[in-house]
């Protein structure tokens, strides 16, 4: 499935300041029963949101009206555990198109590379100046410039760099997936395989 | 130049280099569940895609199928709905498929070996993270995305950075009652949940060479709870003689060529790793976790340790323990425990119920215990009858289920109650993986059994 072109998205963030966070919490397996992508956003972070009756744990960050906006900042490993590319249409569909974080799981970061949400690796520093700036003003913005490969405080102007490889980013900058890619390469593909041993 | 057993078979899959990009990664054979798939499949046909090789695809049904009354049609409609597009999408394109019922029905990484689907020197992907199962064949083998299942299946191909290298070296015997469950959840400990981020693991000496296939199947499938992509063992006599006339695994003239490829894969002496680190067997002994990621686990006569011994935020430390209703510096063994499970594709085959068997022989029960003993698969499951341990079990007071991966991730009604303690074979524990507010402990088949008769934490070593 194509997703929309990734250019710049300057927006306010949610900062969820937990490190570990595993695709168990982002969405939990009874809600993996879809026989097709839609509606994984309603059950984001199921059981941080929602007391076992229904009702909201107000605590609970995107609970809080005062938190809004296209980038979630979390903590440390995030997105540890299980393959499950639900954990990034999550993400997805509930309006996030960017995860902020100091370190993530690698399935996670290939699986949000592959269906358009960018993840932003920074210092852990640079993390603990997010999270201290949109508590001091949740309606601080971020910008993102994938061009630049660049995250910026706008309230400081202080500014971090950040890594993606250039297949990667010129897909998210069209729009394009693997999938795209690989249809192209079918005969050489063939051909390979035709000379596999098993 | 030296190589690595990883570098070997990984380099011999790559179609197409992408420079500052991806390799364009050929993919043997691809695993596919009723959970992963359905979405994969839409994508497909949306694009107008085709399965370009159904016969390097095998499909199981088993995260969310009921592990009694299997006969019966699956009560929740969801489960249902995936099942039957699984059922369906196989038989579209043509390929085969092991559904509920079937006599080669388990759980996906539980049926791939036991069919020689797995095989050194083949690259193995499925929507599972588990997949890391099958490096115990010397194969390379990880978890994948739904789009990537798309991908395999349209193009027999994913795209992969290569990860770095990493090798961990154990020599030594292991002590009384030190299985590979407590090997893995070791090294894990040590490594913590994100320390093997960005690398693929050889695994390497005594301890591992010494291990039965189960056992290393074991050790390979923890791999992912380190943060790595996969874990590799290089293939040995054991592996041979494993996969040897199985359904898928070559024959004749095919086994012959196979072999002579397959005794190169192995390690050149000089190679050299990105990460390499050792520890003696000594050191290891049976784990247990006390917190909410593999990672928190400790020797089980150990208690759990204060926030500040730990590298890590505090602040999430804590959280975790106020979760499982623990504190700091508790003793592990005593603990009363609800629920014992001893299954999943970490520790559901033969073995584990032999050990498991081993210590609840000649004992019963404890009351307060709800134990759930689920083989990976029904060939498991066939074997635990003939080898009369379900007889041993019945006199325990103990019950078989039906095959499936069951209470490992409570997709299913194998769901641990909100509050209830849990001792877990198998492989994660994070809040609420066995079910909306359950604690789990993972821990081996033997510390499983131990605590399966006493009702609390124990140290399997005193029934030994
Ligand atoms: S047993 Fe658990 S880890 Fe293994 S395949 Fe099933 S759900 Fe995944």
């Amino acid at each position: 499935m194509a997703y929309d072109k990734f250019e710049i998205l300057k927006s306010t963030a949610v900062p969820l300041p937990i490190e570990n966070v595993d695709t168990d919490q982002i969405i939990p397996a009874r809600f993996l029963k879809a026989t097709e992508r839609k509606g994984f956003g309603d059950n984001l972070f199921r059981d941080w949101r929602y007391n076992p009756d229904n009702t909201l744990k107000e605590e609970f960050v995107l609970n809080n009206p005062i938190y809004k906006g296209g980038i979630l900042v979390g903590g440390k490993n995030f997105g540890s555990g299980s393959s499950r590319e639900h954990a990034a249409w999550a993400v997805y569909d509930y309006g996030f198109r960017c995860v902020v974080s100091s370190f993530f799981a690698d399935i996670f970061r290939g699986n949000c590379l592959n269906i358009g949400v960018l993840p932003v690796q920074v210092s852990a520093e640079f993390l603990e100046k997010i999270y201290k700036a949109i508590e001091a003003d949740p309606t601080t913005e971020l910008e993102i410039n994938l061009q630049n490969q660049t995250i910026t405080l706008l309230v400081s102007d202080e500014k971090e760099s950040f890594d993606i490889n250039d297949y990667k980013k010129e897909n998210m900058l069209n729009g394009y997936d693997d999938i795209d890619y690989l249809t192209k390469m079918k005969e050489e593909i063939k051909d390979f395989a035709s000379k596999r041993p098993f | 130049m030296s190589t690595t057993l990883f570098d070997k078979v990984w380099d011999s899959h790559v179609i197409r280099k992408i420079k500052d990009g991806p390799d364009v990664f050929f993919i043997d054979r691809h695993l596919i569940h009723e959970v992963t798939s359905p979405v994969a499949f839409l994508g497909l046909k949306s694009r107008n895609n085709t399965v370009i090789y159904p016969e390097r695809t095998f499909a199981t049904a088993d995260h969310n199928t009921p592990t009694i009354n299997q006969h019966l049609p699956v009560e929740d409609p969801l489960s249902a709905n995936q099942l039957k597009a699984l059922e369906e999408n196989s038989a579209e394109w043509g390929i085969p498929h092991w559904g509920l019922g079937h006599a080669k029905n388990g759980i996906v990484h539980v049926v791939g070996p036991e069919n020689g689907i797995t095989l050194p020197g083949a690259t193995i992907v499925c929507g599972d993270s588990h997949t890391s199962t099958h490096g115990a064949f010397g194969a390379i083998a990880f978890g994948i995305g739904t789009s990537e299942v798309e991908m395999v299946l349209s193009s027999q191909c994913i795209m992969q950075p290569k990860p770095k290298k990493m090798r961990i070296n154990i020599n030594g015997e292991l002590g009384l009652g030190v299985t590979p469950k407590d090997v893995a959840l070791f090294i894990i400990s040590k490594l913590t949940t994100s320390g093997a981020t960005g690398y693929f693991v050889e695994y390497a000496g005594d301890v591992f060479r010494n291990m039965t296939m189960e056992g290393r199947m074991t050790v390979c499938n923890l791999s992912i709870e380190m943060g790595a992509r996969g874990g590799i063992i290089a293939p040995d006599k054991k592996t041979f003689n494993y996969i040897k006339g199985r359904l898928f695994t070559p024959k004749g003239d095919a086994w012959n060529t196979a072999m002579k490829y397959w005794e190169t894969l192995s390690t050149d002496e000089d190679a050299v790793f990105d990460k390499e680190l050792s520890f003696n067997s000594s050191e290891i002994e049976p784990m247990i976790t006390y917190g909410t990621n593999p990672g928190m686990g400790t020797g089980i006569s150990k208690t759990i340790p204060n926030a500040e011994e730990i590298d890590g935020g505090v602040a999430t430390y804590k959280k975790s323990l106020n979760y499982m209703g623990f504190n700091e510096g508790d003793s592990m063994i005593g603990k009363p425990v609800d629920y014992v499970f001893l299954g999943s594709c970490t520790n559901g085959r033969i073995e584990d119920f032999r050990a498991f068997a081993s210590i609840v022989k000649g004992r019963k029960k404890a009351a307060n215990i709800t134990a759930w003993l689920v083989p990976g698969s029904h060939v498991v499951e066939a074997a635990i009858k003939e080898e009369g341990l379900l007889a041993i079990f019945t006199e325990a007071g103990f019950e078989l289920r039906e095959p499936g991966c069951s209470a490992c991730l409570a997709m299913n009604d194998d769901k641990v109650p909100a509050g209830k303690l849990a001792v877990s074979t198998s492989n994660r524990n994070f809040e609420g993986r066995q079910g909306p507010g359950s604690r789990t402990l993972l821990a081996s088949p033997l510390v499983a059994a131990a605590t399966a008769v006493t009702g609390v934490v124990t140290d399997p070593r005193t029934l030994l």
